[in-house]
């Protein structure tokens, strides 16, 4: 008896949670999407309507905005912030004098929730409050830099405070990355006759593959469940030009009453990350030959 | 100018520090072309810190590098005209092998069908031609240093700089890549400053061995003669293997005679030392150190016209390595290591008649420890 229980306790402690993740999480993925395949409105209907849900969505042309801005907002808060990330892991790898007290400075905004990110750089972009009222107080009253009011330019602002959040984040992860690069290889370049930047294009950044591939995981997946700093920042406006797929599915299921189409969006939302997780876990997963 | 500079590698006067840590003091260096000087000494004693400030690595305190006749005390390390080979190989991880060996001379400008003359050349002397499309990672220990060698052999370098080069391989590879180095060495008629911490690996190579102890050069000379004629009892204690036995005496002189007075067991012996050259004279009643390898303590009986002694000594341990026998020796409260014939029958416990031949001693001074 207690031998038995000593065999199976672990299998009896994670049994709850285990029960619990797979009614809580992929019940719902079930089930909603099962709702997306009806014509549910406020309140869910089991009545099946086939793929109805999906053709209305892609003919709604604020959907189409949401997946552009997801595209543009995603390639370059990965992009930018990647290359950002780089260049300062670079830099500081130089090791250069308060490297420590540098470091946490540019890893703490990392600790703060996108709400407060977005919140503070609504204010720092707002035109009248911000950085172009305070550099017209200085005397440059023609300056103008109104790009959160600017439905064409709004999307940037997104960029903007979303790569001053995770910058620092992709920085830390490159930096150690460098400290394990083996030094004597940096040395043995340095006496082949190999300038310090090549070393470092040709050398260093080359053999961080992995560290690559981790930041654009990462990043990706912000960037797709980028939902509280849209909200924060801008709140999906002007009009809806600031909109991602995460808002969209928001506003329908919970101010437009159409629980159809908000399940058809998360749907196609869950669709985009498995399409980029599932060839991450299979190359990670996959037995190694060497 | 040039006529008197044929050292192809000169340092003088070299100290490097690290904050407050002296770590090399006051290092002066020669070596002519075709050398193969060996730096030894125990593990932290500044030999990759001397190596690093000749390859430019690290900036010397004060004092000056000349290579080749020049002063490269400031110069980059690309432009000092050397290569350099390191213990963890340090090849290129995203390179193939045939990359590794060329990247340096594309770098440095030279035309596709130079890279592809000399790779052809030096993987076929390295015996890698096989090897030249994979990747470092999947390489042996072994062939992970040939391809560092080639690396460095494309260079055509005045100089060759190793360090450790060999600590990271087994011990059979380990002998069979020094007798390789060595072989190269001669072919190519290369000029090389060589780092180990392994006193055989420096014997078997150098023509010049360099001790280091705690950041100075403790002897400089040909490996037979750092052997026979130890400088101070560190040096006699570091090369060598099993170490040179060290026995407290005392110097006595009877008229013309020079004997030195030996303790052990409640008993004095005293043993010849009139053959021993005594550099500036010696007094009656120095305390010495007398130094004996291995090698003179046996049961054979050397030929009458060397000085000797014959002991019975008890032995306390015994090993057996097929060609002669290591044995330990009880002297007093110390013990002696002796090398015997694997014929002579010895078993612990039993006193052994044992003969020390001292034509080939080491007389130190016990208060300084330098040699007499
Ligand atoms: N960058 C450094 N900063 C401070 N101390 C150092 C540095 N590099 C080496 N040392 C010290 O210098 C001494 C000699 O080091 P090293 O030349 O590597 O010894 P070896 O190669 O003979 O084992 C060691 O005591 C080491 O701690
Ligand atoms: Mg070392």
């Amino acid at each position: 008896m207690s031998g038995w229980l000593t065999r199976n306790i672990p299998k009896i402690v994670v049994a709850p949670s285990l029960a619990a993740v797979l009614f809580f999480v992929y019940g719902f993925i079930v089930w909603t999407g099962y709702v997306s395949l009806t014509r549910s409105r406020i309140m869910p209907r089991y009545d099946f309507d086939g793929f109805g849900q999906y053709v209305k969505l892609f003919r709604t042309p604020r959907w189409d905005v949401a997946m552009e801005n997801l595209f543009v907002f995603g390639l370059l808060f990965i992009a930018v912030s990647i290359a950002l990330g780089l260049l300062l892991a670079v830099l500081l790898d130089q090791r250069i004098r308060a490297e420590g007290a540098i470091r946490t400075i540019y890893l703490y905004p990392m600790a703060l929730s996108f709400i407060v990110t977005g919140t503070a750089w609504k204010w720092i972009l707002n035109p009248g409050l911000g950085i172009e009222s305070v550099v017209r107080s200085w005397g440059w009253e023609s300056f103008s830099f109104d790009w959160l009011v600017d439905p064409e330019m709004a999307i940037y602002t997104v960029v903007i405070a979303g790569v001053w959040q995770a910058s620092g984040f992709v920085m830390a992860l490159f930096l150690a990355g460098l400290r394990s690069v083996d030094q004597e290889v940096i040395k043995a370049a340095m006496v082949d006759g190999i300038n310090l930047p090549r070393i470092y294009v040709s050398i260093v950044i080359p053999s961080l593959s992995p560290v690559f591939l981790s930041a654009v995981i990462v990043l990706a997946h912000l960037a797709i469940k980028s939902f509280d700093l849209v909200i924060a920042l801008t709140g999906g406006g002007p009009g809806y030009a600031t909109d991602l797929p995460a808002t969209y599915m928001y506003a329908m299921a919970f101010s437009r009453g159409d629980l159809g189409q908000a399940a058809a969006s998360a749907t196609v939302m869950m669709m985009t990350v498995a399409a980029i997780i599932v060839p991450y876990l299979y190359s990670e997963l996959r037995p190694r030959h060497d | 100018m040039a006529a008197q500079n044929d050292a192809v590698l000169k340092i003088e006067g070299l100290t490097k520090s690290f904050q407050n840590v002296h770590v090399l003091m006051n290092i002066d260096l020669a070596i002519e072309e075709g050398a193969f000087l060996v730096l030894v000494g125990p593990s932290g004693c500044g030999k990759s810190t001397l190596l690093n400030c000749v390859a430019g690595l690290e900036a010397p305190t004060s004092g000056r590098i000349l290579i080749g006749g020049r002063d490269m005390t400031d110069a980059a390390p690309k432009d000092r005209d050397i290569a350099m080979v390191f213990q963890s190989y340090a090849l290129y991880p995203n390179m193939s092998v045939a990359r590794n060996i060329t990247f340096g001379m594309k770098v440095r400008g030279a035309t596709r069908a130079e890279q592809r003359s000399a790779l052809e050349k030096v993987a076929h002397m390295l015996k890698i031609d096989h090897l030249l499309n994979r990747r470092p990672a999947h390489l042996s220990g072994g062939q992970r240093q040939r391809v560092a060698m080639g690396r460095a052999l494309v260079r055509q370098p005045k100089l060759f700089l190793f360090d450790e080069p060999l600590s990271n391989l087994d011990a059979k590879l380990r002998v069979e890549m020094r007798a390789e180095i060595k072989r190269l060495h001669r072919a190519l008629g290369a000029t090389i400053v060589y780092v180990t911490h392994d006193q055989t690996e420096a014997m078997s190579l150098a023509t010049e061995v360099a001790v280091m102890e705690g950041g100075v050069i403790a002897q400089l000379g040909p490996p037979q003669q750092v052997y026979d004629y130890p400088v101070n009892t560190f040096v006699a204690g570091f090369i060598g293997s099993p170490a040179m036995n060290f026995i407290n005496g005392r110097i006595s002189k009877d008229g013309g005679a020079i004997r030195i007075q030996v303790s052990f067991d409640g008993a004095t012996r005293e043993l010849p030392a009139d053959h021993y050259p005594f550099g500036g004279g010696i007094e009656d009643g120095a305390e010495v150190i007398l130094g004996i390898r291995p090698e003179y303590v046996s049961g054979s009986d050397p030929s009458a016209d060397r000085p000797n002694v014959a002991l019975d000594l008890v032995p306390t341990l015994v090993e057996t390595n097929g060609f002669d026998q290591h044995v330990n020796l009880a002297f007093g409260d110390s013990e002696i290591s002796g090398r015997f014939s694997p014929r002579e029958q010895i078993k612990l416990g039993t006193p052994v008649r044992t003969r020390i031949d001292l034509s080939q001693i080491s007389v130190f001074d016990r208060e300084t420890r330098q040699r007499l």
